[in-house]
């Protein structure tokens, strides 16, 4: 692993979340300095601000953006009790040109009489619903029924979890073989007070939320959670922020066909890691699942993986260092032939240079015009892939056949 | 793969004091850091000015190694659609001239990156190191290949063995180079060596030539160079396709080993430093084959050697007792073996899993494991091995090779074929990974599309016209987002796209993307309201040819099966009204006029 680059961020105070769209080409940012900024990746990989607006009028918690197939929308929450739903415009052309954009809020949700500590879309299957938790303990999902008008979001499920919240997460299934389903996280530190993470599922039936499982285990403060991406597996894998990072298998048992509650689930502990030695802030998944990172009090981000049989380890760490950048270090020593020596196994990141543990000492390298030539692959196997130019995008023509205006009647016309 | 140790920490610079927390974002193909507080009630801090992009795999973006991933995505292709049902002794052969394949595919590779390496010095040292990884990987795969695709028995495996090992000592040519094209090669300071170092690979042919002229500067001597050249000349090489059977071989092959060692202690060389050492090498000796280390550069040219000059019927099972000797008799006691020697031992030992798992650690890019894994399972090796999980290994290391191109702007398209040739996970993981490739262009969106209709991914498709279609109806171009729309069978938003065009109808007077329009054919169907919009273009048509009853009927039809909109109706009438000086359609006008009022 290495630093590929670094973006000035610019903002004037702490950054409290980042977030990429669904495409991985844009970015968003929210921080205590009360804005949102969004960033546009160029074809070269350069990250550009093409928008930067007061949000809030209190530190910006989370910002979260909505699928691709609703348009570009953006949810943000804050201290200040409300949370927002905002929309890029586009532009007129000449803002175009100088690369920016506009995004105007489309709601405020007022409900929360406390700080709204998450924001979450659902999963796209359900609609537009935006699901928000705050501090006062309740959960509370939003709806919006016409996707063309997003200042119209009507609350549908306010749901008191008793216990303050601080971080939810849907279920992103969409398979039809379980309801829609969510987990929420609170951050409630009395131990006595029972489970900290509360799972609830949609009953089609009573058409609400119910709550389907307590993590009764999980006794301390939770910062965030975070359910996997399904992969077509038949139970549920969620990962969460405590005292140490914990990964949870949650298998829905059978339902008796009289059963008209919530479903019963077996609840196993997969995994528990506690190298953050220290309270762990956030846990977030790759997107197909395989890779879990997690960040901790001890100011490091570690990665998570599962081998084939679904032994967990820790594959990376990313530690700050609280100094200046500096030039490339730790250069590989002077390799001697004879087996023995060994390669600089920890190659610095900072040079850019190793992109992982090369072990392998280095063996003499054929020499050029060496009797390999003959083992040079036939041309035919030479394909090439082309590579997509990105292309601005095409204005569709449209087509105008002179019509005749119907409205007037026409003079000249059936005398 | 279990006693990983972990990789050693990252460092980003963070430009300001240690104590901060470190956010982060998935990105595709990388992980966004930056430098925040955690705190249960609101933190705030000073400005924190940077977030890094962190990325894993620097491999996929090397243009040299593209090649590498585009030729050998075709030869996985090809091995995938090898017919099951032939009997395993006729792929063999097959499947040894795809791992032949495979192997050409990484020197061609090689060699590519050593000339660009050549070319400027800050190429070197990154390149340098892609090439003795390669190297290395190479060297593994051509002793995979011997051991367990090949499977040579007992005699040919030798041979195979020192084929190997020639392979990877180039030196030996290029020294031979320079002494032969000095002014007297005999007096050359490599000549020795050179002679020595054919004899250890048992180039024996060679090594006589070489000795020639050694003899002619030595003309008192002649009768032990000759003796020496007899020697070489009768060592008996085991010849596979022949008749002599490998007991007839062993036998032959011991009278000349005792030759040898009679001339040892005979002293019949006793005069000549060097022609003593070559005869102890052709006897055998293991200190004399150790003085050479130099020559021999790695313990496993010992190793065949060794075997050359001791024991050339090996049988396969007892490879690893002589890998393991070797190993330990080489590497002095200051040494530790190198994950390289490990992977190469677990070879010889037959552990194909545990070179699997080695290598998975040693190696950043899953290339290799996936490739080679992927082609030990059609041997039908990893079952052999009693390992359940033998073919979810190779469907776990595609899986993951996959997913790493994924990520590339170009090279997904090849991950597309390594998900289909992966029966449990394969789709999912396809269906997962397909919807996230930026659309940038129509053309790529179609080429997505493509990919998704073939498979029948009908979720995917959909997604991916509805992303489409809201994009262009918020560029406001009507005309794409409706088509959109429609290849998304998207019926409301296709209602929606058509109410637009219809509002822009009443707004300007005429309608755009008339092409579109015209052609809907049975897409009009979708929605009621693109069934009206297509039909009232229609009989703008036809007045505008003055098929004036046609029209009317068109007309009149369209407000009795009610699927004109009600705010459309004013429109229509006013359409209409032109129609009542039309004389043949008075009375279809009246009638149109007569069914608006009875439904108000």
């Amino acid at each position: 692993m290495f630093v590929a680059r670094s973006i000035a961020a610019d903002h004037k105070d702490l950054i409290h979340d980042v977030s990429y769209d669904f495409h991985g080409r844009r970015m968003a940012t929210c921080s205590s300095d009360q804005s949102v900024k969004v960033w546009d990746k160029s074809e070269n990989g350069e990250w550009h601000c093409t928008a930067s607006w007061k949000t809030h009028s209190g530190s910006v918690w989370r910002v979260t953006w909505a699928h691709p197939e609703f348009g570009q929308v953006l949810a943000s929450c804050s201290f200040d009790r409300t949370a927002a739903v905002w929309e890029e415009i586009v532009g007129e052309s000449n803002d175009k040109q100088r690369g920016l954009s506009h995004w105007i809020k489309r709601t405020t949700l007022v409900d929360s009489r406390t700080s709204v500590t998450d924001v979450k879309f659902a999963p796209k299957h359900m609609g537009l619903m935006l699901t928000t938790c705050s501090a006062d303990g309740v959960v509370r999902i939003y709806e919006a029924p016409d996707v063309m008008n997003l200042s119209q979001w009507s609350l549908q499920h306010e749901i008191s979890c008793k216990l303050s919240c601080s971080c939810i997460s849907w279920n992103p299934s969409s398979s039809r073989a379980h309801p829609p389903m969510f987990a929420v996280g609170s951050d409630d530190s009395n131990v006595a007070y029972g489970g900290k993470v509360q799972i609830y599922e949609y009953n089609e039936n009573t058409r609400k939320y119910a709550k389907a499982e307590t993590l009764m285990t999980v006794t301390d403060a939770v910062h965030d959670i975070a359910f996997a991406p399904n992969l077509g597996r038949s139970f549920h894998v969620l990962a969460i922020a405590t005292k140490d990072v914990r990964i949870f298998k949650l298998a829905p048992m059978r339902k008796e066909s009289t059963s008209t509650g919530p479903t019963k689930f077996e609840v196993q502990i997969v995994a528990q890691f506690d190298n953050h030695n220290s309270q762990v802030w956030r846990v977030s998944w790759n997107i197909t699942s395989t890779l879990l990172a997690s960040s901790g009090d001890d100011g490091c981000v570690r990665l998570w993986k599962a081998n084939y049989m679904d032994n967990w380890k820790c594959t990376g760490i990313l530690k700050g260092d609280g100094s200046p950048l500096t030039g490339s270090s730790g250069q590989p020593t002077a390799m001697s032939t004879v087996v023995g020596s060994s390669v600089q196994a920890s190659q610095s990141a900072l040079n850019g240079m190793s992109a992982g543990r090369y072990f392998f000492p280095p063996l003499d390298p054929p020499r050029a015009g060496t009797r390999y030539g003959h083992l040079l692959p036939p041309s035919s196997l030479i394909e090439n892939c082309d590579v997509e130019p990105i292309q601005p995008q095409q204005q569709v023509l449209p087509h105008r056949l002179s019509s005749r205006a119907l409205l007037p009647l026409p003079e000249a016309e059936g005398q | 793969m279990e006693e990983v140790d972990v990789e050693p920490p990252v460092t980003v610079s963070t430009g300001s004091a240690a104590g901060k927390h470190l956010g982060f974002a998935w990105g595709p193909g990388d992980i966004l850091v930056y430098e925040t507080l955690y705190k249960a009630s609101g933190a705030k801090g000073s400005g924190s000015p940077f977030i890094h992009e962190v990325r894993k795999d620097e491999d996929i973006y090397s243009p040299i190694l593209r090649k590498l991933f585009n030729e050998s995505h075709h030869i996985f292709v090809g091995l995938q659609t090898i017919r099951e049902d032939l009997p395993s002794k006729n792929k063999k052969p097959q499947f040894v001239s795809i791992s032949k394949n495979y192997r050409s595919v990484i020197r061609a590779c090689m060699e590519e990156l050593q000339q660009v390496a050549g070319r400027h010095y800050l190429f070197m040292l990154p390149y340098n190191n892609c090439v003795s990884i390669l190297l290395a990987i190479e060297l593994i795969w051509n002793l995979c290949e011997v051991l367990f695709i090949d499977a040579a028995p007992a005699g040919s495996l030798l041979l195979h063995l020192l084929d190997w090992v020639r392979l990877h000592k180039a030196d030996v040519d290029e020294k031979a180079r320079d002494v032969l094209q000095s002014e007297s090669p005999a007096e050359h300071e490599s000549y020795w060596d050179v002679v020595l170092g054919y004899v250890l690979q048992g180039r024996l042919e060679e090594a006589r030539q070489m000795l020639v002229k050694q003899a002619s500067l030595h003309p008192a001597a002649r009768n032990m160079f000759k003796l020496m050249d007899t020697l070489l000349s009768k060592m008996p090489f085991y010849n596979p396709s022949g008749t002599q059977t490998l007991t007839e071989f062993d036998v032959k092959w011991r009278h000349w080993h005792e030759e040898v060692d009679r001339c040892l202690q005979d002293n019949s060389f006793a005069s000549n430093q060097h022609l003593e050492a070559i005869c102890k090498i052709l006897v055998g000796d293991e200190d004399t084959l150790l003085e050479h280390k130099d020559l021999l550069s790695t313990w496993y040219h010992f190793l065949v050697t060794r075997l050359l000059f001791c024991h050339p019927t090996v049988k396969p099972t007892e490879l690893h007792y002589y890998a393991q000797s070797c190993l330990t008799m080489f590497l002095d006691s200051r040494s530790a073996p190198e994950p390289l020697d490990s992977i190469l031992l677990a070879a010889f030992e037959f552990d194909i899993h545990q070179v699997i798992k080695d290598c998975s650690i040693a190696l950043n890019n899953w290339w290799f494991v996936a490739h080679l894994t992927d082609l030990l399972d059609h041997c039908k090796l990893l079952q052999s091995h009693n390992l359940h999980f033998g073919s979810n290994l190779r469907e776990f290391l595609l899986l993951e090779y996959a997913s790493g191109l994924f990520t590339h702007h170009s090279l997904w398209q090849l991950a597309v074929d390594y998900f289909d040739h992966c029966p449990e996970f394969g789709r999912v993981y396809l269906e997962l990974q397909i919807e996230r490739v930026p659309l940038d262009t129509e053309r790529k969106a179609l080429k997505v599309l493509r990919i998704c209709e073939q498979r029948q991914m009908s979720e995917q498709v959909r997604s991916i016209c509805k992303i489409m279609a809201m994009r262009a109806l918020r560029n406001n171009r009507l005309g794409s987002a409706l088509s959109w729309s429609i290849r998304a069978k998207d019926a409301a938003f296709a209602t929606l796209i058509s109410e637009r065009f219809l509002q822009d109808y009443c707004a300007k007077g005429t309608f755009s993307d008339l092409d579109l329009i015209d052609n809907l054919g049975p897409a009009m169907l979708l929605s009621d309201r693109l069934t009206f919009l297509g039909k009232y273009r229609e009989f703008h048509k036809l007045y505008g040819e003055k098929r004036f009853r046609e029209a009317a009927k068109l007309l009149l039809s369209l407000m009795t099966a009610k699927i004109a909109p009600r705010s459309f109706w004013m429109t229509l009438l006013t359409d209409a009204l032109p129609l009542l000086e039309q004389k043949e359609v008075g009375s279809v006008v009246l009638l149109i006029v007569f069914s608006c009022m009875s439904v108000t």
